[in-house]
C-alpha cells in the first residue's frame, strides 16, 4: 500500500540560503538542519506543509504549498465551493 | 484604550473549568481574551515581551508558565482562535502583530527590541517583515508553553522543544470535541436505521461511526496502514466482524440473497462510515501534509464510494422487503 504522505510540495534552493537559521527555529518536525552555516534538507518526508519556513525565509530559498489538511474540510470545499480558512469547526461557528 | 492590563500567573478553578468546557466545544465565544498589552508581576523597561493569541487556552497556557517572572504579554486579536489555527489562517499574522505593537506603543514601554513568539505562530508571521516595520526582532520560543521556564533559563530552545509530538495524551484530548460534533448526526441516522432495518443494524452503524471518532485517534499509530482512510476502514472492518457474526447466528434459515445483502452492509459499507469519521483526524493533527490528504482523497474516495454503494443498495432493498 502506497503511503500518500511520502511526497510533498516542499522545495529548497540552498544557493539562496544566507544561514539565518530561521527555518530550523520554526519547523515543528526538524525538516532542516544547519551544516556549515547553510540549511540542509534532512527530513523531507516529515514536512507537513505548514509554511512556517517559507514565511520566515528572508531570501525566499524555500517554497511549499500550505493549506488546511482537514479531510472532511476538503470534501466540504469540493462540494460547496467555499474556502474553509482555519478549519471545519471554525467554518461552522462563523 | 491604551492602558496596560494586569494579569497573574495563577489559574483559578473558573479557568480550569473554562478549559474543560472549551475542549467540549460549548460556547466558544466565552474564550475570548481582550487583545492588548498585559503585565505580569512588576515588569520594568528591560522586561521580556511574550506574544500570544486572544484565546483563553492560549493566554492561560502562557501566563501559568511565567510564575515568578516580571514580564509583558502582548495579546493579538485572533478572534478567540488558538495560535496554530490562527497562524494558518493568517490572523496570528504579521499585520496584526505590527498593528498591535504600534497600537500599544510598545516601543515606549520597553527599551529592548525583542519579542518572544510561540513557535507554532510561525506559519503566520514573517519575522523579517515585522522587524522592517517596527524594529522589533522576533524570536521563536518553544512549541509548548510548559517548556518556557527551561527556555528562559537556558537562553535557547532545545531540538526537543522545537518538535511537535502527537502522543496518546495529545490524541485523547481531541476525542471529546469530535464526539460532541458527531453525536447528533450519528444518533439520528442510527434511529432511522432502527426503524427501517432493526436494532442490530442501528447498533452496528452507531459502533462504526463512533469508532471513527473515538477509537481512531486512540489507536492511530497501531493500525497497520499508512493512510487515514485505510486505517479507518480497517478499524471499521474489525469492529463490524462481531456484528456480522451475530447477525448470521441470529437469523438461521434466512435465504442466501438476504445473507449476502447483510454481509455487504456490515463488511463493505459500514467500515466506510468509520473511515469517514476517521478522516476528520488529519485536519486536527500537526503532522499530516495538505497535499498528502488531497492525494488520499483523490486515490481512495472513488474506492470508498464503490465499497459503500452495494451495502447501501442492500440496506434499502432489505428495508423495503421487510415492510412489504
Amino acid at each position: 500500500m502506497k503511503n500518500m504522505y511520502n511526497k510533498n510540495t516542499l522545495k529548497y534552493d540552498s544557493g539562496k540560503c544566507t544561514g539565518c537559521k530561521k527555518c530550523t527555529s520554526v519547523c515543528p518536525h526538524a525538516v532542516f538542519t544547519m551544516e556549515e552555516r547553510k540549511a540542509v534538507l534532512i527530513n523531507k518526508t516529515a514536512c507537513m506543509e505548514c509554511g512556517a519556513c517559507q514565511k520566515n525565509c528572508p531570501s525566499r530559498a524555500i517554497e511549499v504549498t500550505s493549506g488546511t489538511g482537514c479531510g472532511l474540510g476538503m470534501i466540504y470545499e469540493a462540494v460547496t465551493g467555499k474556502d474553509i480558512g482555519a478549519g471545519l469547526y471554525h467554518t461552522f461557528e462563523g | 484604550m491604551n492602558t496596560i492590563k494586569t494579569t497573574t500567573t495563577k489559574l483559578t478553578w473558573t479557568n480550569h473549568l473554562n478549559h474543560i468546557i472549551s475542549r467540549l466545544g460549548i460556547n466558544r465565544n466565552g474564550y475570548i481574551v481582550e487583545p492588548g498589552l498585559y503585565k505580569v508581576g512588576t515588569p520594568d523597561k528591560e522586561a521580556p515581551v511574550f506574544v500570544t493569541a486572544n484565546y483563553s487556552l492560549s493566554f492561560d497556557g502562557l501566563r501559568s508558565n511565567l510564575t515568578g517572572m516580571n514580564c509583558y504579554i502582548l495579546v493579538l486579536d485572533t478572534k478567540g482562535v488558538n495560535v496554530w489555527c490562527a497562524a494558518g489562517k493568517g490572523t496570528f499574522g504579521t499585520e496584526e502583530l505590527v498593528n498591535r505593537i504600534r497600537q500599544t506603543e510598545l516601543a515606549n514601554i520597553v527599551v529592548h527590541k525583542k519579542l518572544i513568539l510561540p513557535q507554532l505562530g510561525a506559519p503566520g508571521i514573517a519575522a523579517h517583515e515585522v522587524t522592517k516595520a517596527t524594529g522589533f526582532k522576533v524570536t521563536y520560543g518553544p512549541v509548548r508553553a510548559d517548556d518556557i521556564p527551561q527556555y528562559i533559563k537556558e537562553g535557547h530552545a532545545s531540538k526537543q522543544m522545537r518538535q511537535v509530538q502527537f502522543t496518546l495524551k495529545d490524541r485523547l484530548v481531541l476525542i471529546p470535541l469530535e464526539v460532541v460534533f458527531a453525536i447528533l448526526p450519528i444518533s439520528l441516522i442510527s434511529a432511522v436505521l432502527f426503524f427501517l432495518s432493526g436494532s442490530l443494524a442501528a447498533a452496528a452503524f452507531f459502533a462504526a461511526a463512533i469508532a471513527g471518532v473515538t477509537l481512531m485517534p486512540l489507536l492511530l499509530p497501531w493500525i497497520p496502514t499508512p493512510n487515514f482512510i485505510t486505517k479507518g476502514y480497517c478499524l471499521g472492518l474489525f469492529i463490524m466482524l462481531p456484528f456480522a457474526l451475530l447477525h448470521i447466528r441470529g437469523t438461521p434459515g434466512a435465504p442466501l440473497w438476504n445473507r449476502i445483502a447483510w454481509i455487504a452492509v456490515y463488511l463493505l459499507s459500514f467500515p466506510v462510515v468509520t473511515a469517514f469519521g476517521a478522516f476528520n483526524l488529519p485536519g486536527i493533527t500537526t503532522f499530516t501534509s495538505w497535499s498528502g490528504v488531497r492525494r488520499e482523497i483523490k486515490h481512495y474516495a472513488p474506492i470508498m464510494v464503490w465499497l459503500f454503494l452495494p451495502g447501501l443498495a442492500g440496506l434499502i432493498f432489505l428495508s423495503v422487503m421487510r415492510f412489504i
